[in-house]
């Protein structure tokens, strides 16, 4: 680990001005940044920690939006019982991330941009562009079996590792930022983050310094049905393979709505409108299901080791759809 | 710096890229919290911040001046169930993960009492109750390579009065 | 006073299990560990635990590059970094990975430095702190010159060394293998895979080296002290007696702490140089490389049978990869040589040499990555034959070691099966896979035999009747969580009429009588027995000074009692300490008696029908391996060896880069073993029945008799749930799902 300065500001403004300083990083709960600053990967020279700006908070308005502030824990939003009960798959995505302990520390902000779990960017050696842009991509022809099939260019095959994020994109998140200059941002979760395309070193659209401060979300279609879904190696603690989160509202038999993000897939958390759009006004069917997956996967492409996705993903898929349309599933 | 570690304040001067782990172990001579992997992935360091379990290894020690830390020499009287009932179901072989089990163990409970679902919890909106099962989850992020689990899982229920 | 040694050597059988003398009803209870409030209050010291004043902490340097030479070291940078004492790169001794044998350990070439495996030690960076260390360890910079090297088994596996050297059984060829396959009406011919294991203790290895004049102590987290002793003293060029080993407290070995690491040498070397005394814990990824992990294993299965089951030939032959010009080679057939029947008997160990990090022994060498393919494929045979897979391993039950012809020392298999059959509810299993569901999840139940061989080390201990009543026992035996401190305790207890906290047993120490050392499940034997023997002096010389034969003396309660006459024992010590040294040795016994331990596991799992996520119900296990001397320790190791085969069969896989020779998964979310959530309900029984013919005590191992067979008996269960048949391990949910029928 590197030296740094480390200061801790007690209004977000002077942070988001710390925060833009050169090798500056924002720290909170910094299970993930004092992990890769332990490995050398991540080096900041100044750490500027955004525990006392007041951002822990998750809150109602009065609108029915659910603002969560960006340093609320994930411990404390998965328990919060108005998450239990309106975004149900919000809290089962955060409780199957991770450890007890790792979720007490872990920040709302600092979960979404959490950096990937590939052993090539891990090892601090291998070639990598994510750590050393230009060096090539030691996964896409190595040990590949957590890489991504969607979304990924020869630069970069790594997927993200969150099960938070996948649950807020299916929720249709809004992420609030203050930037340096004291302005407000809001970014749709989706845009957030950046395909690796060839410069997979540039991970998401945040501006230099720029905070994130909340993250909101809409009620939910009522009647709505969720479900998060994670496949992994391990029964718990474990990053997921492929993960589904999905929330689908029935009328008259039919799909009325749907959302679907998955885990696992790709370098960012992913969605894809056209499979929602296909099953819109579907009846619930195995063919309709299977339409489903297989828009889903039309551009997959496995690597070897992670090629198993493509049929686990088909399969999972298939099953949430079925509990998300079926009776008996969680409401 | 200054800490406050089993109720006793603490003057310490240290690198400020300090682990909170290296900060009690290398320096407060604390070496009960025991560094497993470093990173996060076993749970040997564990460690009570404001009664909430964490892994020591992942937190800078700079950032935790104003919190109550409790290690495994200082959990003390409210410990002490928990400890004993370790012994008696023979919940450890080498010993070296018995520290973080305990405390995180000890945290762990106090989750529960507060009414937070796990990922088995099947209703989410239900009152937690420690169950097997339950305990099983709960305890996931504290690994045990001599795999005395079985034996962990029954001193935890054990010590909580089974869950109750 | 001290009494002469009793050296006993198991040349014959024990007339009887010296232990029945004792009436205090220690052995064979559940008693809880003596340690026990040490280590659940974090008073227990670890290697790296020791305190000692001024202590600077070393990071070792790795290689980056599996096979190569060195041809410049920068350390400028690193040297001139706020808080480094020295960066020491060249000092003669430097060595460059650890030892699995008793040689001293490799040597860095001053030279012409090479480098012949990924993450080799090349140096050591000392400083005031941990982070400085690490932090300026990074600003060394190595110019390699770099070769191809052979990192892939799988593209070598028609080049291998027949009966390497540093194998440990020689290749046997009974009658003609090849012959009986071709004629027999049923053959099976399969070859499994298992992949490289890392043992993965909790506690990284450690150690804290300081120097007294021209001495070194090393506290460190060892296996075998006496060996370590003499490795550390040769890896230094010094006189045994200047070195002393402590390891009172070891966080898990499980083989891996058998050899001495080179962070050992490194931070003796260290210590010397910056006259301070020097911690060096390897970080778990550097672990990784610098721990010597199980080989990987290509396992060709042959079994001829006729047409009601009965086996005529079998034959277990196997590869393995082993770092080049490094001795020991993974007995993979260690388990079959005896199992079952058949004329015909194939067992050999070839090795494919590559330049990856050297293997070594890993708890149950042989047994268990040989029992997963053996068990599988006898699973496989049973249901060809549509038989149980109980009745046909009956069937093949030998009555005599089929291979050496010797008698069994005691082998009650088929009580394990019967008793474990009926306590699992064998008799509910459907024999039909894929026909029982339980929603989303497909059930099935498996098993597999056990088994271990069982052996017995030369071991030394010292027992002191002391006069405070106590008993004192001295060895320098390690706990690596196996029970020693307690089992100790227990059997100085029972022999010297004591209760347990009468007993302070001393580990750890090589100031203290040289043991067995922990490894190869022979450490409760040796060293038992090395304290058993000298209860037994002490026990005359009581009963000399009572005037009575041994025999008429019973110790109960710090009491003596012979012929109505009672006498409190510290009185008979007369104002000094009785001391006395117990030796047992091997002895021809060994080989006049097949010697395992045995057993039968059981497993029920769920297989996930969409996923082919595999969760593991209950586990189920009844065990024979002598006398048990502490049924709640006994248990727990048991268990904990079932476990491993749920974690070697489903999860564990340290993962090769086939283009550079490094281990991919290095940390412990990357090399994945079981967290509690994949633990179910484990239950573990055993069959008493004690081996006269092992040692004096009547006991077998244990520890590594667990892991024998449980991994077969999950990925048998597994196939009964869905039919799925996986043959390269571990059964990953990939694996499975291929098999699977759709959603």
């Amino acid at each position: 680990m590197n030296l740094f300065e480390y200061s801790r500001p007690e209004d977000p403004s002077t942070a988001a001005k710390a925060g833009s300083a050169d090798g500056a990083s924002y720290i909170a709960g910094g299970t993930n940044l004092v992990d890769l600053m332990k490995l050398g990967i991540a080096r900041p020279t100044r750490l500027v920690d955004v525990n006392r700006l007041d951002l822990a908070k998750i809150e109602w308005r009065s609108d029915g939006v659910l603002r969560i502030g960006a340093a609320a824990r994930n411990s404390n939003l998965a328990a919060d019982p108005g998450v239990r009960a309106r975004f149900p798959m919000l809290s089962r995505a955060i409780l199957s991330g991770a450890s007890g302990q790792i979720r007490n520390v872990a920040s709302t902000a600092g979960n979404l941009l959490q950096r990937t779990r590939c052993p090539y960017f891990y090892d601090g050696v291998s070639p990598c562009n994510k750590r050393e842009p230009g060096k090539g991509c030691s996964a896409t022809d190595g040990f590949n079996r957590i890489h991504a099939i969607l979304g990924a260019t020869d630069a970069c095959i790594a997927t993200h590792p969150s099960d938070m994020a996948v649950a807020l994109l299916a929720l249709g998140a809004t992420v609030v930022t203050l930037k340096a200059d004291g302005q407000t941002g809001r970014i749709a979760l989706d845009d957030l983050y950046r395909l690796p395309g060839d410069t997979p070193n540039i991970e998401t659209n945040l501006k230099s310094g720029e905070l994130i401060t909340h993250v909101e979300l809409a009620a939910p279609p009522s009647g709505a049905r969720q479900i998060y879904r994670k496949v992994r190696d391990r029964a718990s603690f474990a990053f997921a393979l492929v993960s589904v989160g999905g929330i689908v509202a029935m009328e008259n038999g039919r799909i009325a709505s749907a959302a679907l993000a998955f885990g696992g897939l790709a370098p960012k958390p992913w969605r894809d409108p056209e499979v929602e759009q296909l099953l819109v006004g579907q009846a619930p069917s195995t063919e309709a299901f299977e339409a489903a997956a297989d828009c889903l996967l039309k551009d997959a492409k496995g690597r070897g080791d992670n090629s198993f996705k493509i049929p686990l993903v088909r399969r999972t898929l298939i099953a949430c759809l079925r509990d998300l349309t079926i009776d008996g599933a969680e409401a | 710096m200054q800490f406050n570690i089993n109720g006793q304040t603490h003057e310490v001067e240290a690198d400020i890229r300090t682990s909170l782990l290296d900060l009690l172990r290398d320096h407060l001579n604390l070496t009960g919290s025991k560094k497993g992997c470093d990173h996060g992935q076993c749970g040997a360091c564990t460690v009570l911040v404001n009664g909430r379990r964490i892994n020591s290894c992942l937190a800078l020690a700079v950032m935790h001046q104003d919190d109550a830390i409790t290690t495994i020499e200082g959990v003390g009287e409210a410990g002490r169930p928990m400890q004993q009932a370790f012994v008696d179901h023979d919940a450890f072989q080498c010993g070296f993960c018995t520290s973080g089990q305990i405390c995180s163990a000890l945290g762990m409970v106090g989750e529960v009492k507060a009414g937070w679902p796990s990922l088995v919890t099947a209703d989410l909106e239900a009152t937690a109750v420690l169950t097997p099962e339950e305990a099983r989850e709960r305890m996931s992020g504290n690994i045990c390579r001599c795999a005395a689990y079985p034996n962990i899982i029954d001193a935890v229920m054990d010590a909580t009065g089974d869950g109750r | 006073m001290t009494k002469t040694p009793n050296s006993v050597t198991m040349d014959e059988s024990a007339e009887r299990i010296i232990l029945d003398r004792g009436v205090q009803g220690l052995v064979g209870k559940s008693v809880a560990r003596i340690e026990g409030p040490l280590k659940t209050s974090g008073r227990a010291d670890y290697a790296n635990d020791t305190k000692l004043d001024g202590a600077a902490y070393g990071f070792v340097l790795t290689s980056e590059i599996s096979l190569g030479r060195i041809k410049a070291i920068d350390v400028a940078a690193a040297r001139s970094a706020a808080g480094v004492l020295a960066v020491i790169v060249d000092h003669p001794l430097l060595p460059s990975d650890g030892s699995a044998g008793n040689a001293s350990l490799k040597r860095v070439p001053r030279d012409l430095p090479e480098v012949d495996s990924y993450g080799q030690a090349i140096g050591i960076v000392v400083a005031e702190s941990f982070e400085a260390a690490r932090s300026a360890a990074r600003l060394v910079r190595v110019d390699y010159d770099e070769r191809e090297g052979r990192y892939d088994t799988t593209r070598h596996l028609e080049d291998v060394e027949h009966e390497p050297k540093g194998g440990l059984i020689p290749d046997i060829k009974r009658g003609d293998i090849d012959a009986v396959m071709a004629s027999a009406p049923v053959t099976l011919d399969i070859t499994y895979t298992t992949p490289h294991y890392f043992p993965a203790a909790m506690e990284p290895h450690a150690t804290v080296a300081t120097w007294t004049g021209d001495g070194v102590e090393i506290h460190s987290s060892l296996q075998l002290l006496k060996t370590a002793r003499a490795m550390i003293a040769a890896s230094l060029d010094l006189d045994l007696s200047k070195v002393r080993v402590l390891a009172p407290y070891v966080g898990g070995g499980f083989g891996g702490k058998t050899g001495t690491g080179p962070e050992v040498i490194l931070a003796a070397i260290a210590s010397k140089e910056t006259g301070r005394p020097v911690k060096v814990a390897l970080t778990r990824r550097q672990t990784a490389h610098l721990v010597h992990h199980r080989a990987d294993t290509h396992q060709r299965i042959r079994i001829a049978c006729d047409d009601e089951g009965h086996i005529l030939g079998i034959g277990h032959n196997s590869i393995v990869s082993q770092k080049a010009g490094r001795s020991f080679i993974e007995p993979v057939s260690l388990g079959t040589l005896a199992m079952y029947k058949g004329e015909a008997r194939s067992f050999t160990q070839s090795a494919v040499r590559l330049n990856i990090p050297v293997a070594g022994a890993v708890r149950a060498p042989g047994e268990a990555v040989g029992s997963l393919a053996l068990e599988t494929a006898m699973d496989e045979l049973a249901e060809r034959f549509g038989m149980d897979p109980i009745a046909f391993r009956k069937l093949n039950e030998p009555e005599k070691d089929p291979l050496r012809g010797s008698p069994f020392s005691t082998r009650r298999l088929v009580d394990c099966y019967d008793e474990g059959a009926r306590r699992f509810g064998w008799d509910r299993r459907n024999p039909t896979p894929g026909e029982v569901r339980d929603g989303e999840w497909l059930v099935g139940m498996g098993m597999a035999a056990a088994t271990r061989i069982n052996l017995l080390q030369e071991s030394h201990a010292r027992v002191s009747l002391r006069l405070d009543g106590g008993a004192l026992v001295e060895t320098d035996m390690t706990d690596i969580g196996t029970g020693t401190y307690t089992i100790l305790a227990q059997i100085a207890g029972e022999m010297l009429g004591l209760p347990i906290d009468r007993i302070e047993v001393r580990l750890g120490d090589t100031n203290l009588p040289p043991s067995s050392g922990s490894g190869g499940s022979f450490g409760a034997a040796s060293s038992g027995s090395s304290v058993a023997l000298a209860c037994e002096t002490i026990i005359a010389e009581l009963a000399r000074r009572m005037d009575v034969s041994p025999d008429q003396l019973v110790l109960k309660d710090g009491v003596a009692t012979a012929r109505n006459v009672q006498s409190s024992l510290v009185d008979l010590l007369d104002g000094d300490d009785i001391a006395a040294e117990g030796v047992i040795k091997p002895g021809k016994t060994a080989r006049a008696y097949s010697q395992a331990a045995h057993g039968a596991q059981f497993a029920e799992v769920g297989v996930n029908a969409v996923t082919g996520e595999v969760r593991v119900r209950r586990m189920l296990a009844v065990f024979d391996c002598g006398r048990i001397l502490n049924a709640r320790t006994a248990r727990n190791q048991a268990i904990g060896g079932m476990i491993w085969g749920i974690s070697y069969a489903l999860h564990e896989e340290a993962v090769v880069d086939k283009r550079t020779g490094a281990f991919v998964t290095r940390d412990l979310a990357e090399y994945h073993v079981p967290v509690s959530a994949d633990v179910p309900a484990v239950e573990a029984y055993f069959i008493e029945d004690p081996d006269r013919h092992a040692n004096p005590l009547g006991v077998k191992g244990i520890g590594e008799l667990g892991n024998a067979g449980a991994g077969a008996a999950v990925t048998n269960a597994i196939y009964n749930a869905c039919g799925v048949r996986v043959r390269d391990f571990p059964m990953t949910l990939d694996k499975i799902l291929a098999g699977l029928g759709p959603v």
